[in-house]
């Protein structure tokens, strides 16, 4: 290890040494510094259990897109029209539970929900074929598709609201029954804390009988203990908050299960299978991956595809937690993604992405959003600051990458 | 050693190949005897990289057959040559950079254990193959970015070793390396010789390929000029075939 050290900054080389990654350290410390900021602003609202409840909730829809558009960056790809597959597949789900579904049952909230996945499969696969085969570039392909989905939301029902859903339906979106209750949400966090603890000891040991370099034990247990510590802090916020009807503990409300469920399985996804080292191989040299004999246009085509299904996931989640179906439901939802995902890690210029960070990126982004409806800020202002923090984080990429080229 | 006993390992005949409406093969014929180092020579635009492009099927020709060992093979896909025993070492276009050297010598082919990636044998045989090349590189585990451009070709021929390959296309494989990187992959570029297997060498060091091949092959305008023994032709003779496509006048070509 020694002989290896890089060229980085200090700060870096220390946390390297500590076998900590700089940017998700940056990103927490960012985090934490927005938080402290807009609890100042708020006179002590920001830091409370029932907004950092609702903040979870709210973060749900862009944390589980924004995997999803790591696997496009990466792929050297863009996907603007997320916001209205949304839209369009949120509103669809919506008339299907209300006029084909409309039982409150689970099994009719699952089969409208399943259909509603299935047309964002659909629709991510025909943009993922026109892309691939037809040789169009996806920064045009999604732009038709943003205008045509939302085109489309419209279209199903010629503008007019869908509501209200089932109450089976909205669990999805975290409202009145959407929470798991107190008890469960100990037996989540407490399976959670298992598997944290159960892998970081296995992949040490692995290491260790293997003669690879480790941290050493004090340093590990510290950082375990901190994972733990901080999924103990989670459920006991989410525990925090009481149901105003009954007084009991909300717990984890399911739109963030749905997300955390997402995030565990696409970093499983990017770093135990063929496909996500492929959609890296591509990223990083798409001749090579093509030379190796990939298929590079089915590739596309999947991350598309992916893309819809996740895309039309936050659309259920979206629409749930209105408890309605409108034609302007995710719109400029895909400039939030991209910005969680660029600001997670993503170079715009490919092959480079981590799932984790796009989590946070995504956190990120919705406390800010979240901080500045507390302060009341005019919608105009919001978009003006979500802008902005776009361009900076892009700017940002540029200049690491130019740093990487000297 | 030569193609005067028995069959080819491989052989193409009478190749055709056209980008809109500009000849770039026109009834190429070349074949390559097992153990053998034919030396593929041409000016740019020559023919040679369509040529190689074809043999490892990431292009396919408009006429003509490739046959191995005597029977007709379609290489419709870099795929399907890889899984007859071709690789192919680019230039300078085969690696991932962002990928690790392990993920690297595996790319498209990797070893899975219960459909997942099984990351700690991929690195364990990396290190074996690269152990074989007498490649020293302290971590397989960090992306190929940083590493040197005769580490990285080192890592490409790797590739190629560890999936025992019977014909080996290397298109300029020392272009790219100092001294002594060079004289490392020439020294491989014989002991692969030594077992058996075939290899086309695309060079413009007429040096090198007088050193390593047994037999040049000249192309010139998508055409074949002719073949000879390395040891039958001087390398003025050669390079008046390059250039000006003219052939010797004593009895030196062989098919």
């Amino acid at each position: 290890m020694q002989s290896v050290k890089s060229t980085a900054a200090p700060p870096r080389r220390l946390l390297a040494s500590l076998g900590l990654d700089a940017r998700l350290v940056f990103m927490v410390a960012a985090i934490a510094g927005i938080w402290i900021v807009f609890h100042v602003l708020t006179g002590g609202i920001f830091l409370t259990a029932r907004n950092l409840w609702n903040l979870s909730v709210q973060t749900a829809s862009v944390g589980v897109m924004v995997s999803g558009m790591v696997l496009i960056i990466v792929m050297r790809n863009i996907d603007l029209s997320i916001g209205s597959i949304l839209g369009f597949t949120g509103m669809f789900m919506a008339v299907v539970n209300t006029q084909l579904f409309s039982q409150n049952t689970w099994w009719a909230a699952l089969l409208t929900l399943l259909l509603g996945l299935l047309l964002g499969v659909l629709v991510g696969v025909i943009q993922g074929t026109w892309i691939a085969v037809l040789g169009v570039p996806s920064f045009i392909v999604t732009l038709g598709g943003l205008l045509i989905f939302r085109g489309g939301a419209w279209l199903l029902t010629s503008g007019q609201t869908v509501a209200p859903l089932s109450e089976s339906f909205q669990i999805l979106g975290g409202g009145l029954n959407g929470s798991i209750g107190g008890l469960w949400s100990w037996f989540v966090g407490a399976a959670i804390m298992v598997a944290i603890l159960w892998a970081d000891v296995r992949v040490y040991q692995q290491r260790a009988r293997r003669g690879l370099p480790n941290r050493s034990v004090a340093l590990q247990a510290l950082l375990t203990g901190a994972s733990l510590l901080l999924v103990l802090a989670f459920v006991l916020v989410m525990n925090s908050y009481a149901d105003p009807r009954s007084g009991l503990p909300r717990g984890m409300p399911v739109p963030v299960l749905l997300m955390l469920g997402v995030t565990a399985i696409m970093m499983w996804v990017v770093r135990a299978t063929r496909f996500g080292r492929y959609v890296f191989a591509y990223g990083g040299n798409p001749e090579a991956a093509r030379l190796a004999g990939i298929n590079t246009r089915r590739l596309t085509i999947m991350v598309f595809g992916l893309m819809g299904l996740l895309a039309a996931l936050a659309g259920a989640i979206q629409s749930a937690r209105l408890n309605a179906g409108t034609n302007s439901t995710g719109t400029l939802a895909e400039l939030s993604v991209i910005a969680a995902a660029v600001i997670g890690g993503t170079s715009l210029s490919g092959g480079t992405g981590s799932i984790p960070g796009a989590f946070l990126g995504a956190i990120l982004m919705a406390s800010l959003i979240n901080g500045m409806l507390l302060l009341d800020l005019p919608s105009a202002w919001q978009n003006v600051v979500q802008g902005l923090v776009l361009m900076l984080a892009v700017t940002l990429d540029v200049l690491v990458q130019q740093r990487r080229a000297k | 050693m030569s193609l005067a006993t028995g069959v080819p390992l491989i052989e193409t005949r009478g190749i055709f190949k056209s980008f809109g409406g500009i000849h770039a093969l026109e009834n190429v014929s070349v074949a390559l005897a097992p153990g053998e180092v034919l030396g593929l020579l041409g000016h740019n635009g020559a023919g040679k990289s369509t040529l190689i492009k074809m043999l490892s099927g990431a292009y396919t020709a408009d006429a003509g057959q490739i046959l191995m060992n005597g029977q007709e093979v379609r290489l419709t896909s870099p795929r399907t040559a890889q899984n007859l025993g071709i690789e192919t070492i680019y230039q300078n276009l085969a690696l991932a950079d962002n990928l690790d050297v392990a993920a690297n010598i595996f790319l498209g082919r990797e070893l899975l254990r219960g459909g997942v990636l099984d990351e700690d044998t991929m690195e364990l045989e990396s290190r074996k193959v690269l152990d074989r090349l007498k490649v020293n590189l302290p971590d397989l585990k960090k992306p190929v970015f940083n590493l040197s451009g005769g580490q990285r070709q080192c890592i490409a021929i790797s590739r190629a070793i560890y999936f025992k390959a019977k014909v080996l296309i290397m298109d300029e494989p020392t272009a790219a390396l100092g001294p002594q990187e060079t004289a490392q992959v020439n020294e491989l570029i014989l002991s692969l010789r030594q077992e058996g297997v075939g290899i086309f060498l695309i060079s413009h060091d007429l040096h090198d390929v007088f050193d390593l091949a047994d037999r040049v092959t000249v192309m010139k305008n998508g055409k074949v000029v002719g073949s000879a023994l390395t040891s039958q032709i001087s390398q003025d003779e050669v390079l008046e075939m390059i250039i000006a496509g003219k052939l010797p006048r004593r009895e030196v070509l062989t098919p």
